[in-house]
């Protein structure tokens, strides 16, 4: 949903003022340094005691630290794993669910008018407000935070086949209804193929929640992971862990986002767009 | 495009949808017991837990005050995320200096989720309440950047030349052109990030606060109180969707130009 710059980039005011490559590279790294000069520089005068604010360096250390060094229990390493294992359950249930749920919401108009309403109000509970029940129903180690991760990436998935199966070209679903196709017919050869490249840009929204619920998840409920990771090193006030743990966070979800997107450009490709 | 048949025919279904599930509710909990109540309450007890959060208070408050408090953050984090993200955006998305300047930094912050810097913000702040609206700020801030960003990409550049040969530049150019343009492709960003907050203060206030519908939860998951955990979910819900609501009438007045 927040992918609409990298889209637009390309759009009317590009033509303006457009800056050679060189200087682009300056501005960027120029940036960059006064970004990081100041962080060092409040750690090097000692604005914040070190166990608050460590200079950029130390945090580099405890990052290669944590990766040979089990913390709580695991490395860096081992942390993501788990992370990532319930990242991966919560995230296929919910494609696994939420297209089907989607196609079938968009072809059948009975089921529209039941299913919508219901989740048009449920998806105002925020993901996070499930970690309870979840820790009631499944406990804290997989199911708990899997369940909330189910929730956060699940609404993008059916929305967006949803929007993809309800606006494919009327001509092609006459097409195959005068050829005599059924409703299962129709669903896996018409709907579902049209809406592939809907249901793609659902899957990286969806993969980008789906993450994000996770962290969330582990802050609360978890005695493993990535998040937990986090929560032990608030918990002995070091800057720096929960710090490292923050780039591992962001390098993984980057590199999520990163490969969805890259199907993303495929399957464009291949329809010729 | 839609005729108002359909609409009447889509409010009856869901009103008979929502009547239904809670008859299955109540045959499921209170009628059979086929689902525990241990893990599941009555709508009886929901009704009981309603009453006394209502009236005794649970958690350290009242309702109306664990509502106001968790919405005043959301508000303050909110407010100040869009003060100081609709202004860069909108210099990013007009001068290329400064979005080649702010763009490296910013995507080197930007995967990194909201929620992943509760821990930062408790370690620098405390778990009072200063740390949640800086989190909420962050959730909030990154949104309304980008989006404001593309809002003025996505301005027609006959519209910027037309005013700048009128003579129109610098701060007016930016309130009378800029400004407008971008309005609704910042709105939806404010949409996307509104939503963020609320997700946001709701993971705060369950890792730690004194008040709040967060809190709630919090509680009511120690307790094992499964009735007072479907009336957290519910406070959060309404709470966001009123929020919406608000920020949607907002957005028609300010744009209230285009045809919606």
């Amino acid at each position: 949903m927040d992918r609409a710059p990298r889209d637009l980039v390309a759009g009317p005011l590009s033509a303006r003022g457009r800056l050679g490559r060189p200087e682009l590279l300056l501005l960027g790294v120029a940036g960059l340094v006064v970004f990081f000069g100041v962080w060092s520089l409040a750690a090097a005068v000692g604005a914040a005691p070190e166990q608050f604010l460590p200079p950029p360096w130390k945090v580099a250390e405890e990052f290669a630290r944590l990766t040979r060094e089990p913390f709580v229990g695991y490395t860096l390493q081992q942390h993501l794993l788990s992370s990532f294992t319930r990242f991966g359950m919560g995230f296929l249930l919910a494609v696994a669910i939420g297209v089907p749920l989607g196609l079938a919401l968009g072809w059948f108009r009975w089921l529209d008018l039941i299913v919508s309403p219901l989740f048009d109000a449920l998806r105002f509970v925020a993901p996070i407000a499930w970690v309870p029940f979840a820790a009631l129903w499944f406990g804290t180690g997989i199911g708990g935070p899997v369940l909330v991760i189910f929730t956060g990436a699940f609404p993008p998935c059916v929305i967006n086949t949803y929007r993809g199966a309800r606006y494919v070209d009327n001509h092609l679903v006459e097409a195959a209804r005068t050829l005599g196709a059924g409703h299962w017919q129709i669903i896996t050869e018409v709907l579902l193929p049209a809406s592939v490249p809907s249901i793609v840009a659902g899957l990286r929204v969806s993969a980008g929640l789906a993450w994000q619920s996770l962290v969330g998840a582990e802050l609360i409920v978890a005695s493993s992971g990535i998040g937990y990771l986090l929560v032990k090193g608030q918990a002995s006030i070091s800057t720096s862990i929960v710090m490292s743990g923050m780039i591992a966070i962001g390098l993984v979800g980057f590199a999520i986002d990163g490969l969805l997107q890259r199907l993303e450009a495929r399957i464009h490709r291949r329809r010729g767009r | 495009m839609r005729k108002t048949g359909e609409g009447t025919l889509r409010l009856a279904v869901g009103v008979a949808t929502f009547v239904a599930l809670t008859l299955v509710w109540y045959v499921l909990t209170s009628a059979t017991h086929f689902i525990p109540p241990v893990y599941f309450p009555t709508p009886a007890e929901v009704a009981e837990g309603f009453r006394q959060i209502t009236v005794q208070g649970y958690a350290d408050g009242r309702l109306d005050q664990h509502f106001l408090h968790s919405s005043k953050l959301v508000l303050m984090g909110f407010a100040a995320a869009v003060s100081i993200g609709v202004p860069l955006g909108l210099a990013m998305g007009w001068s290329r200096r400064a979005e080649a300047l702010v763009n490296p930094v910013f995507l080197l912050i930007r995967p990194i989720p909201p929620l992943a810097w509760i821990p930062l913000a408790i370690v620098w702040l405390g778990l009072g309440d200063a740390a949640k609206v800086l989190v909420i700020w962050f959730a909030a801030f990154v949104p309304a950047v980008i989006n404001s960003h593309a809002g003025v990409r996505s301005i027609e550049p006959h519209l910027i030349e037309a005013a700048s040969s009128l003579g129109v530049r610098g701060p007016m150019l930016a309130r009378e052109v800029l400004l407008p343009g971008a309005l609704p492709l910042v709105f939806t960003g404010l949409r996307l990030s509104l939503q963020a907050c609320w997700t946001t203060l709701v993971a705060g206030e369950l890792i730690g606060a004194i008040l709040g519908l967060g809190h709630v939860l919090y509680q009511a998951g120690l307790d094992l109180f499964p009735a007072m955990i479907v009336v957290g979910m519910a406070g959060v819900a309404v709470a966001g969707g009123l929020m919406t609501m608000a920020l949607g009438w907002i957005e028609r007045r300010a744009i209230s130009w285009r045809v919606h």
